[in-house]
């Protein structure tokens, strides 16, 4: 017991007083290998919502229209301007007094959801400036058809300036993700490691198996990001 | 009129809490930086092997959700039995968390410095130090310094974290007051304005070093 060998010697007192159980933890990896999984769908589902959001804000924001110019530099300046636990705060909390209560897990996805397609706008206005107009002109003129045009000119062009913010983008997203925890989500990788330390208070145990998942986990995203890259961008 | 429970004394807890955040970006920033600084001009300089293991350690600190790493840092400390507020072990855990981003952006800046600069500085009779301090800074902070406004706002908006390790900071705060008036849009919206008011300068900054910096490449 490490309270007796403190009183036998008085020296244990100031130095490291603690007996680490990893085995709790290891026993608890299928738990938390299953809270990863949870971990990585919403992160890939939040950045689905957010490529189509950022791509709607980014054409709007293109528009002539100066409604949907100034509604999409609103949604750009509150996703970028704000902490990422604000947005789903706003979600959770802030939806709930007009009348819409949402559950945590839809919290946590719109929060994130609504954060990527704030960054990823500016991406996808960077990559559609970056195609420049008169390379769809002569697309066209020499006989392909719009969606043609765009499909085998613009797209590639605009695939590979955005391809790899947008992989950054993804890993800002599995690691925002862990934010659910504060609304009270328990089924993702941080929900489920909080679950078991508030079970058996093995809190650096536990924080840290799931620190290690994250970073497999981005480490993985990182480098298959890699390996499509250079196959995507031979030329 | 609305009529609200807001009263001048949740206003003024509020903008404690945001003198908290203000005060908890200040100490990361600064060690951040300081120890970015350090760390970024031994990664320009030093040999690949010495670059990859502190790459790689580097590396960790920007590939595990901060607020796991609060959660870290905390127990540790309670482990370690280490008699330190709260608000020190996130400042030290930011600061950690702000120079690993920091030594890749001095990083940059230094390498982006042609090698016939340097070379040129140094056969005009400069020592290594005088090219360091008169040629190879300056012309790394052009490089850098926009990044690093949007770093300096990163972590402005990442202090928000350490609500979970019990600081009261602005969103705290407003959770506070939240669940005591029962009225979030409001009391979120003031939050979300506070938040608004301290990144948005900076994040012009940013933008307005860039563009004009940009005029005399």
């Amino acid at each position: 017991m490490p309270a007796d060998r403190a009183l036998r010697n008085p020296r244990d007192v100031s130095a490291m007083n603690y007996t680490f159980h990893w085995h709790q933890a290891l026993e608890a990896l299928p738990a938390m290998l299953a809270g990863a999984l949870v971990t990585v769908e919403t992160a890939l589902l939040s950045m689905l919502i957010g490529i189509a959001c950022g791509i709607g804000l980014a054409l709007a924001h293109n528009s002539g229209n100066r409604l949907a110019r100034g509604f999409a530099t609103t949604w750009v300046e509150t996703a970028r301007n704000t902490p990422a636990l604000f947005q789903i705060y706003m979600t959770y909390f802030g939806l709930g007094s007009l009348g819409i209560f949402v559950d945590s897990y839809p919290a946590l996805l719109i929060g994130i959801s609504f954060n990527n397609a704030g960054y990823l706008a500016e991406t996808f206005r960077g990559g559609l400036r970056a195609v420049p107009p008169t390379q769809m002109r002569a697309a066209r003129s020499l006989g392909m058809s719009a969606p043609q045009a765009f499909r085998l000119i613009v797209l590639p062009q605009l695939l590979r300036t955005v391809f790899h913010p947008l992989t950054n983008q993804m890993v800002w997203a599995i690691l925002m993700t862990s934010l659910g925890v504060v609304v009270g989500l328990n089924s993702d990788l941080t929900g489920v490691t909080q679950e078991l330390n508030v079970r058996t208070f093995r809190t650096f145990e536990f924080f840290a198996m799931a620190a290690i998942i994250y970073y497999l986990i981005t480490k993985f995203v990182t480098l298959a990001s890699r390996l499509v890259a250079a196959r995507l961008f031979r030329y | 009129m609305i009529e609200t429970d807001f009263s001048t004394t949740d206003l003024l807890f509020m903008l404690h809490g945001a003198g908290v955040t203000l005060a908890l970006t200040f100490w990361a920033v600064l060690g951040g930086t300081l120890l970015g600084l350090v760390l970024g001009l031994l990664r320009a300089v030093s040999p690949w092997w010495i670059n990859a293991v502190l790459g790689a350690v580097l590396d960790v600190f920007r590939s595990i959700p901060l607020l796991i790493q609060f959660i870290l840092a905390n127990s540790f400390k309670s482990i370690l039995g280490l008699d330190i507020s709260a608000f020190e072990v996130a400042c030290v855990m930011l600061a950690l968390y702000t120079s690993s981003y920091c030594t890749e952006i001095v990083r940059a800046g230094v390498l982006a410095v042609p090698a016939t600069t340097r070379r040129a500085a140094r056969s005009l009779g400069m020592t290594w130090w005088q090219d360091l301090r008169y040629i190879v800074f300056p012309n790394a902070l052009r490089v850098s310094l926009p990044t690093w406004t949007g770093l300096t706002l990163g972590v402005l908006k990442d202090t928000s974290l350490v609500l979970w390790i019990g600081i009261v900071e602005l969103l705290r705060a407003s959770q506070v007051i939240v669940t005591r008036i029962q009225e979030p849009l409001l009391v979120l919206g003031i939050c979300g304005l506070i938040y608004f008011l301290m990144s948005f300068p900076i994040s012009r900054l940013g933008a307005h070093l860039e563009t004009r910096w940009r005029e005399y490449d």
